[in-house]
Formats: structure tokens, C-alpha cells, sequence
């Protein structure tokens, strides 16, 4: 119960965190990525306030033997490069330039109504869902790493 | 530079990168959206129903802010219903291929200094902003 009220507080601290950074509106995304007209650095911002928080704060917490709630970190531990992150990530940013909607955003203006939610998340699950059947025979990176005592094969 | 909002989206990194912090330090676990939703999909339930917790709480917050501060949400890019179901099959497509979105390589990952992650990042970012002057000098900004 408690694990649960801590992501569910997490998930709305997240969705603040999103919603007071701007990520939510995709004008101000797409005007980050296009740095050629008049650009908006706001986005550089929100990315280096979370990234410099969470390197800084991080510390503290990953210097314990477990969290606080839960038995151990599941923290990814595969290193190297390959294809599909590459591949992945190129085809990521397609849609994320496209659209302005990257997966938290887009789930947090879903639960607001807005209608350009009401396609950009139930396609961004399709396509999730598509990756999962289209590699499902194909087990090379799906293979869970063991780490701390726990599975873990994704980066986040 | 129009639209600028410094202070705002200073305030709203930090408060993402508590939750990361309180995440990973309380549940051990990375506050990666797009991972944190496939595995929703794909019926993982490993650490309890973390994931559907956190999830509710993307979309209350929506909900909660939607009533109070509309704007927040305003829609003013110019994005026809097919465009932006691409943009969606890519983006749910994509962060699963490479093993992470915006937060899971973006914050997460690079904040553990992870090589992966800052590829990807890097990647990322570069089609992005290649998209986005595609749409914009093609498209006249827009599709």
C-alpha cells in the first residue's frame, strides 16, 4: 500500500513537473527542436533542471544496500551499443519532433482531455504493442539481465 | 526567442527530477515512462502494481491541472489527426526498440551516466530537430 501511494505521488509530482515545465504543450516542444526559427529554450530548461536534480540527488540514495519500500534497485545494467538502441532512438525522435508529444506528456494531457491525446496515446500504444509482437520471436536484447536480485533488461 | 518561460520550466525540471529521486530511492525502481508503460502492456507485474499507480498519477495530475490552468494544454500546433497518429505509432514504436523515451535515457539514464543513454539521447534529439525543420521548411510548419 505504501509502495503504491509513493508511485502514485511520484506519477503526480511527475505530471507537475511536466505540466510547470511546458512539456505539455507541443508548440513550445517543437520550437525547442527547431532551433531555426524563433526558438524557445525553455525545453533546455526542463531537461537540464531534471537531469542536474536527479545526478545530484541520486547519491544519496543509490549509497544504501535497498530503497526504502522495496527489496532491491532495478536499476538497467546492459552496456554497449547496438542496433536497436540506435534505431530506436532515431525513430523515437521522428515521432517526438513530429508530433511534440514524448510519452509522459502525452499521457498526462490525455488525463486533462485534450483531443490530440486522444490519438497521439492510443497510437503510441499500438506502436508499443506492435514493437512487442514484432520482436517476440526474437529474444536477443529481451533477455532479462540479473541485477541486485532482480530482472532487468530496459534502460527506462 | 519567443515564449521563453525560464523560471517555470527551471521549476518544473526540479520537481521531475524529485519524483525520479523519490522513485528510484523509495521503490528501486527508474521513472522511465515509456518503459514503465510497455510493461504495463506487456502484463508485468514484478514490484506490485507500481506501474498502474504511477501511471494514475500522470493522469490525475492532467485532470487536476486541466480544470485549473487550461493553457497549460493549449494545442497550437498545427497537426492533422493522421500526422499525429504517426507521431504516436513512432514514439510508442521507437522508445520501446531503443529501451527508453525523453525521461528513461533523457534523465534518468544520463543522470546515472549510462553510455547508452547519452547515445540515445543525443540521437534523439538530432531527429528530432531534423523532423521539426523538415515540417517546418517543407511543410510551411504544417502537416
Amino acid at each position: 500500500m505504501a509502495g503504491m501511494l509513493t508511485a502514485f505521488g511520484c506519477g503526480l509530482v511527475f505530471a507537475c513537473g511536466l505540466v510547470a515545465g511546458g512539456m505539455t504543450q507541443p508548440s513550445k516542444v517543437v520550437g525547442f527542436l527547431d532551433f531555426t526559427g524563433a526558438w524557445d529554450p525553455s525545453l533546455a530548461l526542463v531537461m537540464g533542471g531534471a537531469l542536474g536534480t536527479h545526478a545530484l540527488l541520486r547519491r544519496f540514495v543509490t549509497t544504501r544496500s535497498r530503497p526504502l519500500l522495496a527489496p532491491a534497485f532495478c536499476v538497467p545494467t546492459r552496456k554497449g551499443l547496438d542496433a536497436r538502441l540506435v534505431n530506436g532512438a532515431a525513430i523515437f525522435g521522428v515521432g517526438w519532433g513530429l508530433g511534440g508529444f514524448c510519452p509522459g506528456p502525452a499521457i498526462v494531457a490525455l488525463g486533462g482531455g485534450v483531443s490530440a491525446a486522444l490519438v497521439v496515446v492510443p497510437a503510441m500504444l499500438a506502436g508499443m504493442l506492435l514493437h512487442d509482437r514484432w520482436f517476440a520471436a526474437a529474444p536477443v536484447a529481451a533477455t532479462p539481465v540479473v541485477a541486485n536480485g532482480a530482472e532487468v533488461g530496459r534502460d527506462g | 526567442m519567443e515564449h521563453f518561460t525560464p523560471l517555470s520550466s527551471l521549476l518544473g525540471g526540479i520537481l521531475i527530477g524529485v519524483s525520479a529521486t523519490a522513485m528510484l530511492g523509495l521503490l528501486g525502481r527508474v521513472a522511465g515512462i515509456s518503459g514503465i508503460l510497455g510493461g504495463l502492456l506487456a502484463g508485468d507485474t514484478s514490484g506490485g502494481p507500481w506501474r498502474t499507480a504511477f501511471v494514475a498519477g500522470l493522469l490525475v495530475g492532467g485532470f487536476l491541472f486541466a480544470a485549473a490552468a487550461p493553457a497549460a494544454f493549449a494545442m497550437t500546433l498545427d497537426r492533422s489527426t493522421p500526422a499525429l497518429a504517426v507521431a504516436g505509432l513512432l514514439v510508442g514504436f521507437g522508445s520501446r526498440l531503443g529501451s527508453g523515451c525523453t525521461s528513461g535515457h533523457g534523465v534518468c539514464g544520463m543522470a546515472r551516466g549510462s553510455k547508452r543513454s547519452i547515445i540515445a539521447t543525443l540521437i534523439f534529439m538530432t531527429t528530432g530537430a531534423l523532423t521539426a525543420l523538415f515540417v517546418t521548411q517543407v511543410f510551411g510548419g504544417r502537416l
